[in-house]
């Protein structure tokens, strides 16, 4: 099968390797008909996420047909369509049940401080991903869903990771009605989590970025207020100005690890790798938001240390709500809003890109090329 | 204004909002929100175990030592090998609250492209830093036009991209020049 493959920082290209097997009786091996690049696999493209080795598969967004089966799996059958969350999660250990999946105890053998995650990196188990023509999907009987017949498979493949996700952050910022949110980053979590705040009941959302297209996309698609942060001189002082001098109620981070704006952060972490991510945005958001206040941060950042403004936060007498995004607990409710028509998360998709073309995929979405928001993985049909 | 009690009026009020906005309120109830209480214990997660059966350990994992055993099911890909695998299996003897595993993890993560990329040479498929870095997508996806006169603030540091895309060759190329050059001063 042809499967992308990493090869170091900034370089990746398309294999033949064989076809994933069966390693566990409640395995499963999906034919993956759409995959994704998300935003979380730049950090490993960028080489920032600690034990990301070279041979490795990328891809934690994907959907696909049920190609085999293990012999205790009781939910799927081959032929299934289905669509596969981004985590890998057992459904039974002490935070399963709980209802925490991304924060799985029995998946991850090389870290407990992270769940398993497909593709990415061994830090997140040592999976391969779905940027590929196959994948093996541990839990088959937990993780995946068999794709609702009305819902349309690009819609699906957004439903793996960057609605949820954005959801789910909105959720964290315990939004009330009326409330004034900030989103940190017009990507696709940053646009789902502003879209969502609207759903909560926020009376004004606000987002913040640099990128002129995906601001206007912000606009248009999220009816939110925006501002480009280079136009400022000082974003914090903006935002104080146009809330009254109060800041946000709550400030969501849809940025992560490789924040732009201040170019020491920057190098010290994307280039240097002596912190585990740039705080930039996630400083601006423990800065923007009012005292009292929330952050929900659904930026990824390594495992190493980086430099928050923790005083501020703790001075402020701010609540920080963070995970990794539980995503199948968010899917009754989000096939409701997208067959409502609340949301229409293919509205974000701007390229499709065979597998065989992955590398220039990767190289546009990291450099923010050619209006890029969503690029979607199409492997070769066969 | 925060220095008296009233919160700021919003420029629209729920009515306005909520005939502008599909779906606007929908998920005010925190009853509707699914991760709202964070934890509960009544979802049906579709587990049949109680504890997972084990998955076979056919080569040797390495693991956190912060785990008190295995995993019963664990990632396949990649195992450790050559420098860059002793250099891993060396840091998983500290824990994650460490800094050393980490930092010993990203020397092995340079230390593996290098090995890949030498290997490469002498392989059927030598890495080809063109295809590989996508960069002809600059081409067809506009880069002069999608970067300049746009005030964005990446461009500040993606000048560095190419050193660490092309770092490994240059080096590797002057390296071949200084032993040429050591092996014809020898022969002379
Ligand atoms: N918690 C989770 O479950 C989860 C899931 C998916 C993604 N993520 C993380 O969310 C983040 C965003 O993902 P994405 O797919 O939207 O990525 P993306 O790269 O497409 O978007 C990030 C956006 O942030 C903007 N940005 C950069 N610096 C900024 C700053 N200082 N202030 C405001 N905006 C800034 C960029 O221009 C870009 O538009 C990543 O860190 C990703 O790893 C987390
Ligand atoms: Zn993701
Ligand atoms: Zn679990």
């Amino acid at each position: 099968m042809k499967a992308m493959v990493y090869r170091g920082p900034y370089k990746v290209r398309v294999e033949e390797k064989d076809i994933p097997k069966l390693e566990h009786p409640n395995d499963a091996i999906v034919r993956v008909s759409l995959a994704a690049i998300c935003g979380s696999d730049l950090h490993l493209y960028h080489g920032m996420m600690p034990d990301t080795r070279v041979g490795m598969t990328f891809g934690h967004e994907f959907v696909g047909t049920v190609h085999e089966v293990g012999s205790s799996v009781q939910n799927l059958k081959p032929g299934d369509r289905v669509m596969v969350p981004f985590n890998i999660f057992c459904g039974s250990c002490y935070f399963c049940s709980r209802g925490l999946y991304s924060n799985c105890h029995n998946v991850n053998a090389n870290a407990t401080a992270v769940g398993g995650i497909y593709g990415y990196s061994h830090t997140c188990g040592g999976y391969d991903g779905g940027q590929s023509e196959y994948v093996r999907v541990p839990f088959a009987d937990v993780g995946p869903s068999l794709i609702p017949e009305w819902m349309d498979e690009e819609d699906a493949v957004l439903l793996t990771d960057a609605v949820a996700t954005g959801y789910f952050g909105a959720q964290l910022g315990d939004i009330s009605e009326g409330d004034t949110v900030v989103v940190f980053g017009a990507g696709p979590v940053g646009l789902f989590a502003a879209k969502s705040s609207w759903l909560m009941g926020a009376g004004r959302v606000i987002v913040i970025d640099h990128l002129e297209y995906r601001l206007e996309k912000a606009r248009s698609f999220a009816h939110a207020e925006t501002y480009n942060f280079v136009e400022y001189d000082d974003i914090v002082v903006h935002m104080k100005k146009i809330t009254d001098y109060l800041g946000a109620d709550v400030a969501i981070d849809a940025v992560g690890a490789e924040a732009d704006g201040n170019l020491t952060q920057h190098v010290t972490s994307s280039q240097l790798k002596l912190q585990g991510g740039s705080p930039v945005a996630l400083n601006w958001a423990i800065d923007s938001v009012r005292k009292g206040g929330t952050v929900s941060v659904m930026g990824a950042y390594g495992p190493m240390f980086s430099a928050v403004k923790f005083g501020d936060a703790v001075n402020k007498g701010l609540t920080l709500r963070m995970n990794q995004c539980p995503v199948k607990r968010q899917w009754p409710r989000l096939f409701e809003h997208v067959r409502n028509g609340y949301l229409k998360p293919s509205d974000i998709v701007t390229h499709r890109i065979p597998l065989e073309h992955i590398a220039e995929g990767y190289h546009m979405f990291s450099a923010k090329l050619d209006g890029i928001i969503k690029p979607l993985i199409v492997p070769s049909p066969s | 204004m925060p220095y008296t009690a009233d919160k700021p009026k919003p420029k629209e009020s729920s009515e306005q909002l909520r005939a502008r906005i599909p779906g606007w309120g929908v998920d005010l109830d925190p009853k509707d929100r699914p991760s709202v209480p964070r934890e509960r214990r009544d979802l049906a997660t579709g587990a049949h175990w109680e504890f997972p059966e084990r998955q076979e350990e056919k080569v040797p994992r390495e693991r956190s030592i912060e785990h008190k055993f295995l995993t019963p099911v664990f990632g396949t890909s990649t195992p450790p090998s050559g420098v860059s695998g002793t250099l891993r299996r060396f840091a998983y003897r500290y824990s994650e609250g460490r800094a050393a595993h980490w930092l010993i993890l990203l020397a092995a993560d340079r230390v593996n492209a290098w090995e890949a990329h030498l290997g490469s040479f002498i392989s059927l498929r030598p890495d080809n830093p063109v295809t590989e870095s996508g960069v002809l997508s600059e081409f067809s996806g506009h880069g002069v036009r999608s970067r300049f006169g746009r005030k964005r603030a990446d461009l500040a540091h993606q000048w560095m991209d190419p050193a660490i895309v092309a770092g490994p060759w240059i080096l590797a190329g002057a390296a071949a020049v200084a032993v040429a050059r050591k092996l014809g001063r020898h022969k002379a």
